[in-house]
């Protein structure tokens, strides 16, 4: 019951600021849309970063393809709702607008989730027997493969792009589904399951030798993460109302990854920090462009250098908090 | 017929290219099991400090020996910048963990990508003709003088190779540290100097596929490492990554097969393939075929 | 019938042969030691035991079952424990972790479970950490229990290990030199640890060990190893004054 309620208070909460941002509740409060924009996007990043680690950081597989996930979902759900939305809304009908939106994206994101976490699968369970860098080129080359065939299928725009998705997802929705990854994975983390996640990352043959099956929790790890990655590529679909696989290349990976080593990999809070400060750099640096790139390249290798376990290493916020201010934490995190 | 051969010797051509940047990443990959991803991007700077080099010599006619000239320079330059980066760039994370050393190369890359940009403008620069044109005819099949040369310089440059590492203490001290760094450590060779001399040597031969790409493709621009590279890499993984042979037979397969493919089917593929064929090797053979198993020790 | 029983197994890497024609049986409850040279195969012979390697010839059982061929994950499941010679413990998670890790051999954690907080999970998470606490105990390391397992002192880590290996339910526990960098009274304590296992569990230990006091202090039946091959197999006192094991210690008088 008390989960009920603080749930149901943080969704009224996010409701609430999204009123006040956008100037629906009072006009004094709303922010300029530039500025929403680059929330939302965080939002968005927030999501990936955290799938992400739960992989990279947590099970210790270095995936570099995560752009593919999001892609298939992107695409997914935008192909639903584009193709499909009238007849929907039709049905729909008793509901009003928003309700209907809301809907609409529910079906839309748990499309593009469920074939990311098909894909995660499909991905995950030839490549996860590979080690290291031969992990890493493998999860490039299907993120790459994933981006070339999305391109060549016409029904989804193809070179052209996907317009016309219609925008559904706003910063209650984003920051809702940013919420409930950090929970998921969360949860996922301060677990049994979990436990075996982190054995594998610190010693997969002791792990081995201990009786997990290491196959099948780095595959379930991969699959969850790659849902998740869908799920933020529905939300940035319906965010933009436009698709086109330029976002999603070899690049936007890497670029979720600069997120979660800033941070602290095998970190949540590391990952959310990691995700809002990448988005604040490139917007912040935006007026210089072509600086921006060679800037952030040299930061990365001096951060590798420097400091390779990010700003937290294995750190939560959560533990530098007095105990009795924890919510929901059922063991001593692994990591903490 | 003649269209398979011909097919072949076109395949042949790109193939040295490949073959010479891809013995980079694997002799590095051999000393440091390190996947050097900005390696791409020095065969990129090997072709425009080829450019630079031979706008330079604007002026004297195209000839034998300011070709030499311009392939010469090219290569000392990156030999030094491959020096520089590992110094810098690898050196102070080679003890860390493996996706602290990838993520530091791709930092490298990027930085390296982005650099060029800003330095040489983002537009693709036109490689001055540096040797008279001529064309080939055996039997039905035509072979360019560009392709001559690339093959040729190609194949003087891997004997070159070969010998050195074979017959040269040096190369012998760089066959020790790919065996086992720790052990060579041991045996007093200076370790430093070797990872030095192998980038140095990885690099000068990019820079050479650099310069002869540009010679027969005068298109180059910053982000040219970034395919060439990554094709390379799959040509090194293909032949067994850290074993040098397998780098030159892995270059000349991806080579004659993206030839082939975008001959006989289609064009629109072209990159695709060497992805295909990298995820086919990874999942099916992922020590290539030349490779042996590594077996972690337990 | 034996808990383990080695028949004619024989190890090959390339043309390296690391185990040659091995055949051994391990009782229940039988304290069997494993001793040779360096790079007599004595760790091979654990890897192939538990699944590491596929040996290229030969057939390996536990109770009747054979073993050669699965996975180690299954093979830790039929009962078969094993520490490592060079310590592998989940080094960033604490001692109490560790443990826990083990405990769940034989259930597959559920994910599911995890995102939703059933009650049976926390019931599950209840009885595990209860259980964890009662090995930590037993071991004398449950006041390290919230500590790092990298943290702790060299001893203290070997003593993890073990119970960290006993934590899977097993019958048959493979330690791979237990002894290493343990002094005198230490190993002294090792050894009464390791009767106590078999007495209090009425486990079988297979032993691989240096250490010849500890070896022949509680080893019921020592085999001895030479570069791969079989020099004698039989109690303590016979294999001391073996010839041939003298020689391959000390090659030749």
């Amino acid at each position: 019951m008390k989960k009920l309620a603080t749930g149901a208070a943080v969704v009224a909460a996010l409701w609430l600021v999204n009123a006040l941002l956008t100037g629906t509740l009072t006009p004094a409060t709303r922010i300029s849309p530039y500025f929403l924009q680059v929330l939302c996007l965080a939002g968005i990043n927030i999501i990936l970063a955290v799938s992400l680690n739960l992989i990279n950081g947590f099970t210790g597989q270095f995936s570099i393809g995560h752009a593919g996930f999001m892609a298939i979902g992107g695409y997914a759900s935008a192909y639903l709702t584009v193709n499909f939305g009238d007849r929907m809304r039709g049905v729909l009908g008793f509901l009003p607008e928003p309700g209907q939106n809301g809907v609409l994206l529910l079906a839309g994101i748990a499309l593009g989730a469920l074939l990311a976490g098909v894909a995660g699968f499909l991905v995950g369970v030839p490549s996860l027997r590979l080690r290291g860098d031969y992990l890493a080129i493998v999860t490039l080359g299907f993120g790459e493969i994933i981006r070339v065939f999305i391109l060549n299928i016409d029904a989804v725009g193809g070179a052209r792009g996907l317009s016309g998705i219609p925008k559904l997802a706003n910063f209650f929705w984003i920051y809702l589904f940013a919420a409930i990854s950090i929970l998921v994975v969360t949860r996922i983390v301060h677990s049994s399951f979990g436990r075996t996640l982190i054995a594998i990352r610190e010693d997969e043959i002791a792990a081995e030798a201990m009786g997990v099956d290491t196959t099948r929790s780095k595959v379930t790890s991969f699959i969850v993460s790659s849902a998740l990655a869908g799920v933020a590529g529905a939300l940035f679909g319906h965010y933009l109302m436009y698709l086109h696989t330029n976002s999603f290349t070899f690049l936007k990976s890497i670029e979720i990854i600069i997120m979660i080593v800033i941070g602290g990999l095998g970190s949540i809070t590391g990952s959310v920090i990691g995700a809002v400060l990448y988005i604040g750099l490139t917007e912040g640096l935006r007026d210089f462009q072509q600086y921006r790139m060679v800037l952030f390249s040299f930061l990365l290798v001096l951060l590798m250098i420097v400091r390779p376990q990010g700003l937290l290493g294995h750190r939560e916020f959560l533990s530098l908090l007095p105990r009795r201010w924890r919510i929901g934490v059922d063991a001593p995190p692994a990591s903490g | 017929m003649s269209t398979f051969l011909q097919q072949l010797v076109n395949g042949l051509s790109l193939g040295s290219i490949y073959a010479l940047i891809a013995l980079g990443y694997t002799m590095v990959y051999g000393v440091l099991r390190l996947i050097n991803f900005a390696h791409g991007d020095v065969y990129m700077l090997g072709a425009f400090a080829g450019y630079y080099l031979s706008r330079r010599l604007q002026g004297s006619e195209p000839s034998l020996v300011s070709a030499l000239i311009v392939m010469a320079g090219s290569m000392l330059t990156c030999a030094v910048i491959g020096i520089l980066i590992e110094r810098f760039a690898y050196r102070p994370v080679r003890r860390a963990s493996r996706l602290t050393l990838l993520i530091t190369a791709i930092g490298v890359s990027l930085f390296i990508e982005n650099g060029a940009q800003l330095v040489f403008g983002p537009d693709p620069k036109f490689f001055p003709s540096l040797a008279p044109r001529a064309d080939f005819h055996m039997g039905p099949v035509r072979v360019t003088s560009e392709q001559l040369t690339v093959i040729v310089v190609s194949l003087l440059l891997m004997l070159a190779l070969r010998f050195f590492i074979l017959k040269t203490r040096t190369g012998k001290a760089m066959r020790a540290v790919s065996f086992s760094l720790d052990a060579a450590k041991l045996m007093g060779i200076s370790t430093d100097g070797i990872i030095a001399v192998t980038f140095a040597l990885g690099s000068a031969l990019a820079a050479a596929a650099g310069v002869l790409i540009g010679m027969q493709i005068p298109k180059i621009d910053p982000l040219m490492g970034i395919v060439y590279g990554l094709k390379a890499f799959v040509a090194a993984v293909l032949g067994g990554i850290g074993n040098i042979p397998g780098a030159v037979l892995g270059g000349l397969l991806i080579g004659v097969s993206e030839v082939m493919v975008v001959g006989y089917l289609s064009s629109t593929y072209r990159d695709a393939i060497a992805f295909g064929i990298l995820i086919l090797v990874l999942l099916l053979r992922p020590q290539g075929i030349l490779g042996r198993v590594q077996k972690e020790k337990v | 019938m034996a808990l383990l029983q080695l028949s004619g197994v024989t190890m090959r890497f390339g043309g390296l042969v690391a185990v040659n024609d091995l055949s051994l049986a391990v009782e229940p409850g039988q304290l069997y030691g494993l001793i040779g040279p360096n790079g007599a195969g004595k760790t091979t012979v654990f890897n192939v035991i538990t699944g590491v390697y596929r040996p290229t010839a030969g057939q390996i059982f536990m109770d009747g079952e054979p073993l050669a061929g699965k996975s180690t994950g299954r093979i830790t499941r039929h009962g078969v424990a094993r520490t490592f010679q060079n310590i592998r413990l989940f080094a960033n998670m604490t001692v109490l972790e560790n443990v826990k890790v083990a405990f769940h051999c034989r259930q597959a954690a559920h994910v599911g479970a995890a995102v939703f907080r059933t009650s049976t999970h926390a019931a599950e998470e209840q009885r595990v950490d209860e259980e964890s606490r009662q090995l930590l105990k037993i071991f004398h390391l449950d006041h390290l229990a919230g500590e790092r397992a990298k943290n702790l002192p060299y001893g203290s880590q070997r003593r993890l290990e073990i119970a960290r290996a006993m934590a899977t339910s097993p019958r048959l526990l493979l330690l791979d030199e237990p002894a290493a960098g343990m002094n005198p009274q230490e190993s002294n304590e090792l050894m009464d640890l390791i009767r106590w296992i078999r007495d209090q569990y009425g486990m079988a230990i297979l032993l691989v060990e240096h250490n010849m006091k500890v070896v022949m202090g509680i080893c019921e039946t020592v085999h001895v190893l030479d570069y791969g091959s079989t020099i004698a197999t039989g109690p303590p006192a016979e294999i001391q004054s073996n010839p041939k094991v003298i020689e391959a210690y000390l090659g030749g008088a």
